[in-house]
């Protein structure tokens, strides 16, 4: 007979009541809002009185998680950049050159003189010596210079490998240290950003790695990609070097060990450098907005004591030679060093305007990318847009769901009306689940749901249809409402699990809208399985036992 | 009194005239493939790669004028169209730019944009851009892949769920039924040339996932016929189920079309396309589930003696005691 237990009927009360209060942040979603802004605020120690205003809008006892609006909803900038993760192997390999070469020059009554030559490939570092007999010995020095690997496969794997290439010494990275050096560069990147990101301040941003060389970008409110762009996209390496000489010849070829840098400010003006910078941003502990005597724009910033006194003593050693301030492979300025600097601080000048030293300040705080990024994928969704997609995806969600509120109850009359308050429920826990779990609903995302309106009441249908049939049938109304739930139950998960599959495959194959898809027609459909064979259920069931009709209408 | 769209009881014959059903569903997916290989479909950045720039004024929108404001810059293939919505007021102009891709992988740059942006708003200051997007090419070709690999696991695993649950030949009407749905649906896209993106994929999905739902509660009620009726025909027991759901089968679709439809009036241009597709997958997917996968089953035949052994295999595995 319909007999559910008492235990069983609690948990499914208890279920449809979590669900609707889970759910109800999501009707008041901007004081919800407010309320956890302020909320995080004051935890973080802040405290004034617009912020307890704001905290009082929500009472803090009552669940306050909301459903995460997707960018095409809320406005906002997405980025997918590529990391150049190779950039990074040059730099190691020309870290290497100065290590190698005080190597050798130890064995150098046998190996004789040491040049560093040019290579076609820049993470290669070739070596030649003078005396061609020596060379075995020189290969066999400097593969004591790799260090063995800490990793979980490369046993036995060391960083370096070194061979001969006729007179040549060639030394690259292993293999499994690119890996390592790509996991670390990726790890650089994403933190990096991060602190970019956070500088400025918005809420909450999205910051993923995707795949090995990857990473997505997400930030509401944003106005556009393109400023976005700015901020994270400029790689901002900052370093110290000696001037070689000042130049008008772009074509100057720069010698071994020297760099060629244009001027950032004057047009036609080049400067021959040395190659290995005095010191380098990754030294900066500090970095503000600042003027200068003539009261212009500039950025001053301070070192870490090992890169003060690095300073410290090449200025000591350097008086009246010009030293240049390198950002990004263009010189910003070469000041002739006036005298020693000690302590480690200092002041970058150029021609910047008030917001380009504000933002330079930032980027040197947040540090420098350790490699280049390209961005492959960018979109902005400015926020009028995203406010009209969710008018009118919330006004066609409430027509949609009232014509089939009225279509199920003419058409099956009371128990149409159950089926509408199942439907309710079903919406009501499609919100929770999604608060619950931080999902993020997006336009897909309502269509979705929109949907699950629509099918959501296929389940109660089939069930509905199977007590009609049973009702011709079957001895009372009793039996034919347990055989319709029985009889419909294996239609309705069979139907119901190969829909999940879908979406679980959605899910796990699509990108961005079509995940957020997804995941509103997976949840859907466990929320419409659950209040189709046990809400409704139990509402028939507490209806037939109070009124015990013999024969049913429907 | 109570709306009854379907009479209590129905005996059409649903597979007496099968040659016609599915020799108009044969017709009709021939003419998608030719239609998809002449005309192809148009596809969206996504999927080709380009920049897409959403533009908003208060003035009527000229397309030639918007057109003659950027041609200067010389991007090449430069696509303009007006986007018409019923929930637009007279003073919402809304036109959809769409930039080719540059060659090298990359997304457009800050600078070309700002020139087009400027361009634009040289000829009309209150033009706003509420959306921009921008797909490198390198991007878009793999989310080209992920598609079409999304696609066939979703009809893979369709496939073997109903093979574990049904007998094969209802998993092979169902895989059938499942790929002409997806080959009219891409035949209308080419055929009326709208935008094929990525969420057009997700509605391909969804109608597949309609689709099978549809097909499934008609081969459960004809699993569980065949059980009760061993000796009668096998055309008479399908025809039978299919006339015993066809109640059911008529309700869900009215209620998923119902929903559909307030969303494609209401639901604002941005996802009509989408919509659109969903809509057509609904009538597609009930048609087929009747008239090509029950059609399908009928052809292959089913094994009747159900007595030993697989006799488990058809029942219903998930029925409870309650």
């Amino acid at each position: 007979m319909l007999q559910i237990s008492l235990w069983k009927r609690l948990l499914i009360v208890l279920i449809c009541l979590g669900g609707v209060s889970f759910s109800m942040p999501n009707l008041f979603y901007d004081r919800v809002e407010r309320h956890n802004d302020a909320v995080a605020l004051m935890e973080q120690g802040q405290d004034t009185e617009a912020l307890r205003a704001d905290r009082a809008l929500w009472p803090d006892w009552a669940p306050s998680e909301l459903v995460n609006l997707g960018l095409d909803l809320r406005g906002g900038a997405h980025l997918l950049a590529e990391v150049h993760v190779t950039d990074v192997y040059e730099d190691r390999v020309d870290g290497l050159w100065p290590e190698v070469r005080d190597t050798l020059r130890d064995e150098r009554s046998i190996v004789g003189n040491v040049r560093r030559m040019p290579s076609d490939d820049p993470a290669v570092l070739r070596v030649a010596v003078s005396e061609p007999d020596g060379i075995d010995h020189a290969v066999s020095v400097v593969s004591e210079l790799a260090r063995p690997m800490q990793s979980l496969t490369g046993i036995g794997a060391s960083d370096l490998e070194v061979r001969r290439d006729g007179d040549e010494i060639v030394v690259t990275l292993s293999e499994a240290e690119r890996a390592a050096t790509d996991d670390r560069t990726m790890r650089q990147s994403l933190e990096i950003i991060r602190r970019r990101v956070d500088e400025v301040g918005t809420r909450e941003p999205t910051i993923m790695r995707q795949g090995t060389d990857r990473i997505l970008i997400q930030v509401p409110g944003i106005g556009s990609a393109g400023e976005l762009k700015e901020l994270i996209g400029t790689t901002a390496r900052l370093t110290f070097h000696p001037v070689v000489r000042q130049t008008s010849d772009e074509d100057t070829v720069p010698g071994p060990g020297e760099l060629l840098h244009p001027s950032m400010d004057e047009e036609g003006v080049f400067y021959l450098l040395e190659q290995s910078p005095v010191v380098s941003g990754e030294q900066l502990v500090d970095a503000q907005p600042d003027f200068d005597q003539n009261g212009r724009p500039a950025v001053s910033f301070r070192f870490n004591p090992a890169g003060g006194r690095a300073f410290g003593i090449y200025t000591a050693e350097n008086i009246g030679n010009p030293f240049a301030i390198v950002l990004d492979g263009e010189v910003i300025s070469a000041p002739v060093i006036q005298s020693h600097i000690p302590g480690g601080s200092g002041i970058i000048t150029g021609r910047f305007t008030v917001e380009e030293s504000t933002q330079l300040a930032v980027l040197l705080r947040a540090g420098a990318l350790p490699a280049e990024m390209t961005f492959l994928e960018e979109r902005t969704i400015g926020p009028e847009l995203g406010q009209d997609s969710i008018d009118a995806g919330s006004i066609a969600a409430l027509v949609a769901m009232a014509a089939v509120l009225i279509f199920m109850i003419v058409s099956y009359g009371f128990f149409g009306i159950i089926a509408n308050i199942a439907l309710a429920l079903n919406i009501a826990m499609i919100f929770a689940l999604l608060s619950l779990i931080g999902a993020t609903l997006t336009l897909p995302g309502i269509a979705g749901i929109v949907l699950t309106i629509g099918m959501a009441v296929d389940a109660n249908v089939l069930v509905f249809e199977r007590i009609r049939e049973e009702m011709k049938t079957a001895r009372g109304a009793a039996r034919a409402i347990e055989l319709g739930y029985q009889k419909a139950l294996s239609a309705i998960l069979d139907a119901n699990i190969t829909t999940f599959i879908t979406a679980a495959i959605l899910f796990a194959l699509g990108s961005g809208p079509v995940r957020g898809f997804a995941v509103t027609l997976g949840l859907g459909i466990i929320t419409s399985v659950f209040t189709a064979l046990l809400v409704t259920r139990l509402m028939v069931v507490f209806w037939f036992e109070r009124r015990r009709p013999k024969t049913i209408a429907i | 009194m109570r709306l009854k769209l379907v009479p209590d009881e129905t005996h059409f014959n649903f597979l007496g005239s099968w040659r016609i059903t599915a020799g108009f569903s044969a017709v009709l997916v021939v003419l998608s493939i030719v239609a998809f290989l002449t005309m192809g479909l148009n596809f969206g950045i996504d999927f080709r790669g380009g920049t897409s720039v959403r533009t908003e004024a208060t003035e009527p929108v000229d397309i030639g004028a918007y057109r003659d404001a950027i041609t200067p810059l010389g991007l090449g293939d430069v696509a303009i169209s007006e986007v018409f919505d019923p929930t637009y007021g007279p003073d919402e102009n809304v036109a959809l730019i769409r930039i080719q891709a540059p060659e090298d992988g990359e997304s457009i740059a800050p600078s070309v944009l700002d020139e087009v942006e400027q361009a634009l708003q040289d000829y009309d200051p209150s033009l706003e851009f509420t959306s921009v997007e921008s797909v490198g090419p390198k991007v878009s070709g793999e989310l080209v892949q992920s598609a079409l690999l999304a696609v066939a696991a979703a009809l893979a695993a369709i496939l073997f769920y109903i093979w574990l649950r049904f007998e094969w030949q209802f998993g092979i009407g169902a895989l059938t039924a499942l790929v002409h749905d997806v080959v009219l649906t891409i035949g209308l896209f080419s055929v009326l040339q709208i935008r094929f993106d990525l969420p057009i994929i997700a509605a391909l999905l969804t109608i597949v996932g309609y689709s099978i739902n549809d097909t499934v509660v008609v081969f459960d009620r004809m699993r569980e016929n065949l059980i009760k009726y061993k000796k009668r025909e096998l055309n008479d027991v399908m025809n039978l189920s299919l006339n015993e759901t066809l109640s059911r089968t008529i309700l869900t679709s009215l209620t998923t079309l119902l929903a559909l439809g307030s969303l494609f009036v209401l639901g604002g241009d941005v996802i009509r396309g989408f919509v659109f597709a969903m809509i057509w997958g609904v009538v597609v997917g009930t048609w087929s589930s009747v008239f090509v996968a029950a059609v399908t089953v009928k052809r292959l035949g089913v094994k009747r003696d159900w007595s030993k052994g697989d006799g488990e295999k058809g029942g219903t595995q998930f029925a409870t005691d309650t």
